[in-house]
């Protein structure tokens, strides 16, 4: 067996790199553009000068003037700075799987018929791509049950901004959309469930949890009424319990007239194990840079694949991707559909990417990835709640946990006023990665939500706990080492917070920064 | 080794010892014992069907490489589509960046373990500031588009007026996405625009310019290929009117056009793909929202914006959010729309894209881009039937007329492959007045070679 290693000597890269502005000297460059042949100079001349006045750049471009090696070095320090999942025990980001990203991955979307295709070349040439989408869709169909996709969304909020957008096209359709202005949610499904319809232009109602953790059925039930357009709901939510109730809910929804979309960004737990479908839902989304093995890219580039029923495919983003039995072609003759939420067909790099990942899984592989990650999720549990100072939401009440867990420092905060956020500062001096305490409100007190998917071994598991359980023997020892902390990660404790919050001081920008700083 | 069992390399505890030793941990002899939570009838029964595994990575690569060889690319062909996506140079040192592992595969962590990302996207958002002139800049959104659709809900909330005034001509498609964000309460209403310039109609601006409106949206270079002279005067008649302005721009023209706070816009949009992303069938795309740093303006972005915060280390550059409270990740359906995973790694990109070419690379980029541009118009103009609907200097793209050739864009195209070319984007469906023309892209990618090519094969084509 593997040895569980903490990592006490650990020290994360620290260049105290300047601002890429301060390595500038006139007159240096990083890459010549390709030079203009003297046969099109000669026959065209300096078009740039004949270009009318009110045309011409006028203002400085106080960009920085860098020679490559510098640039190069600068950015390839701030790489070193920054925990990426692949180089990190990142199962700290509950709710949000932070799998293997496979290296092979990469180096596909380098191949230039993929890099260097345009995405308005005519379908015929890209018949490949065509493909790798339409089998894509095979897969996250057969993932829900559910009977047609769209994945133009951009991310996952967006796929669940683009069903608030397919549930006022529904209504409307019908002639109902004004009386049908309310949409239902939960406190513990992700914020985008409650931003998404507002922005689509719906009044949200929050549902809480019942004493046991669950969304609470009658409070759902008594919200439910003409005036409903739909419920947005996650399963698990966000504290890893399944909700029993997900079908009934469906009934009463569906009951006044509503549809009922799944959350679904986060499904690793149950590929081929519980479907959308079967619980009667209308849509639903995935997450594809969670669930399928695709990168973050620290947020983004992202897809958030969005599914419905039959009764709701004409209201997809167009175009949509088809087969005629021996072509793939684009279907844009959806009269009735909401238009477009995205430039193209959609993230194709993250499909291409996910298409990959999928098919070396294979069905059997998909189910693997979830039964692990279930189990090393409680294989976790059984360790984190033997140590002193850490609780988890709803604890005792009898259900078994699925694949996260919101785990509590409460007690810390209580004795030694060493909360979630203390925690998280001086577990990062440990090489762990920055972990997800929880969405706002904290409903949970000094949360932290971690899900140890199926990519870490029990040793990783073994060893993240160890680390929890040093920082919460720290903070009962010397509160105040937790409270300044970090000491050894890429940047020190902020001070002067408040700042951040000052439009006299914030600044975005180093022109911003300079000015309001007075930085020469 | 049909029927070999493997355990998969990225499913380590599927180990038989290691998985039995942790069930046996948590008292359970298999993880039924776990999903026996979720009640029987809201399980799936039945087997997915998918096709078996490739589980060797060879046999993988191997696999989609075959599929991307049905793919026509342009690099064995000559490309010439833009439009929103352009084959521009991607340096050697972008794709280096962009691939390590720490920036392609972190999560939404505190500055305190991503540092690098901090300053990395502070260093972007600062350098499309130094392009457009601007103060404040978001970090990235979805695409142009997303840009365009969340700063006309940042007007509308800035000024309280609900309806936005569009170029005529913008793209199509970015239209669709614009009205479809701005559906619940606004209202979007297209500019006329003289065909023979492609730019704004003033007197038709000035007559739909009212005091509901919140913004004008006007695109420099415009869609169909001209270069907006009149922008300081669109921002001037909708200040006049008390609107905002707004102009989409294609950064890498910024180089030679004059940036847009510079003519007073309020807000310059863009797509970031052509500063050092890929085409990659629409997989290099990202937005940007630059804006002044006033609170009216920066407390209306929906999106995270990373700021400079002391630390407890004397010099040391700390980031933070600002202004955190904006944003639905901190409050639900109160926040300023929504927020969620974007493009932030193509804002990195940008940002070495960016410091690679400085002032002086951007300068004679464009300037390149304008000679070569003037140069193919030129030589196209020789070619019997083929003419230029919109006058005036171009930026990269530019619409080709072929209705004098008797032959449509279509049929061009198709021919165009026998020689390897991609022709340029047939825009008689989107613009019909224009009938049988297409949009060309010129960038400094082109040789005379290839430029040449083009017009050997249009000569024969349309013969």
């Amino acid at each position: 067996m593997a040895k569980v290693h903490v990592r006490k000597n650990f020290q994360q890269a620290r260049w105290n790199e300047p601002m890429i502005y301060e390595l500038s000297t006139p007159g240096l460059r990083g890459i010549i553009p390709p030079i203009v042949e003297d046969e099109i100079e000669e026959s065209v001349g300096d078009v740039a000068s004949g270009l009318p006045d009110s045309l011409k750049r006028k203002s400085s471009l106080d960009l920085p003037e860098v020679a490559q090696k510098q640039i190069l070095e600068h950015y390839l320090h701030l790489s070193q700075e920054t925990m990426g999942a692949n180089l990190a025990n990142d199962m700290s980001e509950g709710t949000c799987t932070m799998k293997y990203n496979p290296r092979l991955c990469e180096t596909l979307v380098g191949n230039p018929g993929f890099a260097d295709v345009h995405p308005d070349q005519d379908p015929d040439t890209v018949q490949g791509m065509l493909k790798i989408y339409y089998d894509f869709e095979k897969v996250v169909k057969e993932v829900s049950g559910l009977d047609k996709f769209s994945l133009q969304p951009g991310g996952g909020n967006h796929a669940v901004y683009t069903a608030a957008s397919v549930v006022r096209a529904y209504h409307e359709a019908r002639g109902e959309l004004e009386q049908r202005n309310e949409i239902i949610t939960t406190i513990f499904s992700h914020p985008c469930d409650s931003a998404c319809p507002a922005t689509a232009g719906f009044k949200v109602i929050t549902i809480w949890p019942d004493e046991n953790g669950m969304p609470d059925y009658e409070a759902i039930k008594a919200a439910a009424n003409e005036h409903t357009a739909a419920i947005f709901m996650t399963n698990p939510e966000d504290i890893g319990i399944y909700n029993v109730h997900a079908d009934k809910i469906v009934e009463v929804i569906h009951g006044v007239g509503g549809l009922c979309f799944y959350d679904q960004a986060n499904a690793n737990a149950f590929l081929g194990v519980a479907r959308a479908k079967e619980a009667g839902f209308d849509m639903c989304h995935f997450n594809v840079h969670k669930t399928f093995g695709t990168p973050h890219g620290g947020e983004g580039p992202a897809c958030g694949a969005f599914g419905v029923r039959e009764h709701l495919a004409k209201y997809l983003p167009v175009p949509t991707v088809e087969f005629d039995g021996s072509k793939y072609y684009l279907d844009y003759d959806k009269p009735e559909s909401i238009g477009k939420v995205r430039e193209y067909i959609g993230q194709s790099a993250v499909v291409l990417k996910a298409y990959a990942w999928s098919r070396m899984m294979g069905p059997q592989g998909l189910k693997e990835c979830a039964e692990i990650s279930v189990l090393n999720n409680n294989y976790m549990l059984n360790i984190m709640e033997k140590i002193p100072g850490v609780t988890h939401a709803f604890q005792g009440n009898g259900i078994v946990r699925q694949e996260q867990i919101r785990y509590s420092f409460e007690k810390l905060k209580e004795q030694y006023d060493v909360g979630s956020d203390d925690m998280n500062c001086r577990m990062g001096d440990y090489g762990i990665p920055w972990f997800w305490s929880s969405h706002h409100p904290w409903v949970i007190p000094e949360p932290m939500t971690i899900e140890p998917c199926e990519s870490y071994t029990k040793e990783d598991i073994e060893q993240y706990c160890k680390v929890v359980e040093l920082c919460a023997k720290e903070a009962a020892e010397n509160p105040e080492l937790l409270k300044n902390a970090p000491y050894n990660t890429g940047m020190h404790r902020r001070i002067k917070e408040e700042e951040l919050d000052d439009p006299s001081k914030w600044a975005i920008t180093w022109r911003a920064y300079k000015r309001k700083h007075n930085i020469s | 080794m049909k029927g070999k069992q493997f355990v998969h390399p990225y499913i380590p505890n599927s180990e038989p010892a290691v998985k039995k030793e942790m069930l046996d941990a948590i008292g359970m002899e298999s993880v039924e014992g776990i999903y026996k939570g979720i009640p029987d009838h809201l399980r799936f029964k039945g087997e997915m069907e998918l096709p078996d595994p490739i589980i060797s990575e060879y046999s993988l690569q191997r696999h989609v490489e075959g599929l991307l060889s049905q793919n026509r690319n342009a690099k064995n062909n000559i490309c010439f589509l833009g439009g929103g996506t352009w084959n521009h140079y991607v340096p050697s040192v972008v794709d280096t960046i962009m691939e390590r592992d720490e920036f392609l595969t972190c999560y939404v962590g505190d500055a305190y373990t991503d540092h690098g990302k901090f300053q990395a996207l502070f260093e972007s958002s600062s350098m499309i500031g130094d392009l457009t002139g601007f103060e404040a800049c978001c970090t990235p959104t979805y695409d142009w588009a997303n840009a365009i659709a969340i700063a006309c809900r940042m007007a509308e909330r800035t000024t309280g007026k609900k309806e936005i005034l569009v170029a005529g001509n913008m793209s199509p498609d970015r239209l669709l996405i614009v009205v479809n964000y701005c559906k619940p309460e606004m209202k979007i209403t297209k500019v006329g625009y003289d065909k023979e310039t492609g730019l704004m109609d003033m007197n038709d601006l000035k007559a739909k310019l009212s005091d509901q409106v919140a913004c004008v949206y006007f695109e420099n270079p415009t869609y169909v290929g001209s270069l907006e002279e009149q922008a300081a005067d669109i921002v001037k008649a909708a200040h006049a009117a008390g609107a905002l302005a707004m102009v989409g721009v294609d950064p890498t023209s910024l180089g030679i056009l004059e940036a847009p706070a510079a003519y007073g816009a309020d807000y310059a949009v863009g797509d970031l793909q052509p500063l050092g992303l890929h085409m990659s069938y629409g997989g290099g795309v990202g937005g940007f929202i630059a804006t002044k740093d006033d609170k009216e303006f920066l407390g209306e972005y929906p999106s995270l914006l990373y700021g400079l915060c002391e630390t407890r280390q004397e010099g040391e550059y700390g980031f933070g959010e600002v202004f955190y409270e904006r944003t639905s990740y901190a409050s639900r359906e109160k926040g300023k729309d929504f927020i969620g995973t974007t493009t932030a790694l193509h804002g990195i990109a940008a940002a070495v894209y960016m410091a690679l070419m400085g002032p002086q690379g951007f300068k004679e980029m464009g300037e390149g881009i304008l000679q070569r541009v003037a140069y193919t118009k030129k030589h196209l103009a020789e070619i019997p039937g083929v003419e230029f609907p919109v006058k005036g200097c171009s930026y990269c793209d530019f619409l080709v007329d072929f209705n004098g050739t008797g032959k449509s864009v279509k049929e061009i195209n198709k021919a165009l492959l026998e020689y390897n070319i991609l022709g340029g984007k047939d825009m008689s469906q989107e613009f019909p007045e224009y009938g049988q023309s297409a949009l060309y892209s010129v960038t400094e990618v082109h040789t005379k070679e290839d430029l040449q090519a083009l017009f050997d094969a249009l000569k024969k084509i349309c013969a």
